[in-house]
């Protein structure tokens, strides 16, 4: 292995190809860092903050961090996880999450990251606020009570599919998911099940209709094995 | 000679209850089969459906099952805090306040209207009031909004062995920690 081409995580060398990011190059070596906004083939947003690690003493999103030889990451650290744990949480409270009678759970990444992270509690005072589920769409629910607001479906729609059906509006607390169109409803979109933008979403705010609790507990994606053990998955999946 | 002998390991006490929950972690707690037996070895229980006692005396452990949705269900939570030294939360609805929280968004007398007036077939015209019934919260709430609590085991309900690792990991003095396949939110 060439010195030049490699950083360190946690005491680890790890290989890189010019213009990899930290994260990239991580989890291809099979080195996981927690992460809800980056998605393979779409360009790193660095907005929800999971996979913030310590470059060289300083805090910094390894999906936005350029790959450099010599670099030293902090990366599963108690004190980072710890923190991860805290922003979990946060997005735990902010919206209404409620695995039990979610079509998403178990192959969901906020509940998987929850797990890997050991998040027994959401700690905080929930908020319970009143979002709106859209299901004018023949085939998708948008369902906002589960949205955390990424943004990787603005942008696979944007980037990849053409189509700038979704937008953030709103800001800080208020920031939520618009849809481009007069009457702000998916159904009179351009919307497809075959969009980029209908399988990028990390929770279950936007789900294929008549397509429930298709695979049994024990079969889905996180029911056996961890997140942080499918760095391959995480990789080379495509929407 | 008087040889020396261990005193007799004391039991520790157990409580547990059921706020707005559907009684599926008690189900999942009696779900321990044979394990039952040596739980039942560590633990005697206290106020519990399975002993039918209605108050909770000095207890070491309390269980508690369900989110709180009504007055009743603060009292009885502060009767649990107030007398157990560690409290835990059990199961999904104790730990976030599961899904009686899907009324969170509705305002609790539109609630009660519909029920007791629009449903189909509902003679009544009255929405119950007496000094028995516990009132409604305007929020359905999980349980560490109220009081302090120790312990959580997410899960929807959590499995037996969940419980059964947790509980002995407790009673044995280590620090609980579940596994990766009992780690469940649902």
């Amino acid at each position: 292995m060439n010195l030049e081409d490699t950083f360190i995580i946690d005491g680890t060398p790890i290989p890189f190809e010019p213009s990899q990011t930290v994260l990239q190059a991580a989890l291809k070596a099979g080195v996981f860092i927690p992460h809800l906004c980056f998605y393979p083939g779409l360009r790193p947003n660095g907005s929800c903050k999971l996979c913030t690690v310590i470059i060289n003493g300083r805090h910094t999103s390894a999906c936005t961090a350029l790959a450099r030889s010599g670099i030293e990451v902090e990366n599963n650290t108690p004190e980072l996880n710890d923190k991860r744990r805290l922003m979990l949480q946060m997005l735990f409270v902010e919206g209404n999450h409620f695995c039990p009678g979610c079509e998403k759970s178990g192959n969901c990444q906020l509940q998987a990251l929850a797990y890997e992270l050991e998040m027994m509690t959401p700690h905080f005072s929930h908020f319970f606020p009143s979002r709106k589920i859209d299901a004018s769409h023949p085939e998708a629910f948008l369902d906002m009570n589960r949205c955390i607001a990424c943004g990787l479906c603005v942008q696979a729609s944007c980037e990849v599919d053409k189509k700038n059906i979704f937008a953030l509006s709103g800001r800080g607390m208020a920031s939520h998911i618009v849809i481009n169109t007069p009457s702000g409803k998916l159904g009179d979109s351009s919307f497809a099940l075959s969009d980029k933008a209908a399988n990028v979403c990390p929770v279950g705010a936007i789900l294929p209709k008549r397509h429930g609790f298709a695979l049994p507990i024990g079969q889905r994606l996180y029911d056996t094995l961890p997140i942080s053990s499918q760095t391959e998955f995480l990789t080379t999946r495509k929407a | 000679m008087l040889s020396p002998q261990e005193p007799p390991k004391r039991k520790l006490r157990v409580a547990t209850a059921s706020l707005s929950g559907c009684f599926g972690c008690h189900m999942s707690l009696l779900d321990l089969d044979e394990n039952l037996l040596d739980l039942i070895e560590l633990v005697e229980f206290d106020r519990s459906p399975i002993t039918d006692i209605k108050h909770c005396g000095t207890c070491d452990i309390g269980l508690i099952e369900g989110g709180v949705c009504n007055s009743e269900n603060v009292h009885v939570l502060r009767e649990f805090r107030n007398n157990c030294r560690t409290l835990i939360a059990l199961g999904a609805c104790a730990v976030n306040g599961g899904l009686p929280t899907l009324r969170n968004g509705l305002d609790v007398r539109e609630v009660l209207r519909e029920v007791y007036f629009e449903m189909p077939g509902v003679v009544s015209n009255t929405i119950p009031n007496d000094v028995e019934l516990p009132l409604l919260l305007d929020k359905v709430r999980p349980i560490n909004e109220v009081v302090r609590v120790d312990y959580f085991i997410p899960g929807c309900p959590p499995s037996r062995d969940a419980i059964f690792k947790f509980l002995t990991d407790l009673i044995a003095g280590r620090t609980p920690r579940l596994d990766y396949p009992h780690m469940r939110f649902d």
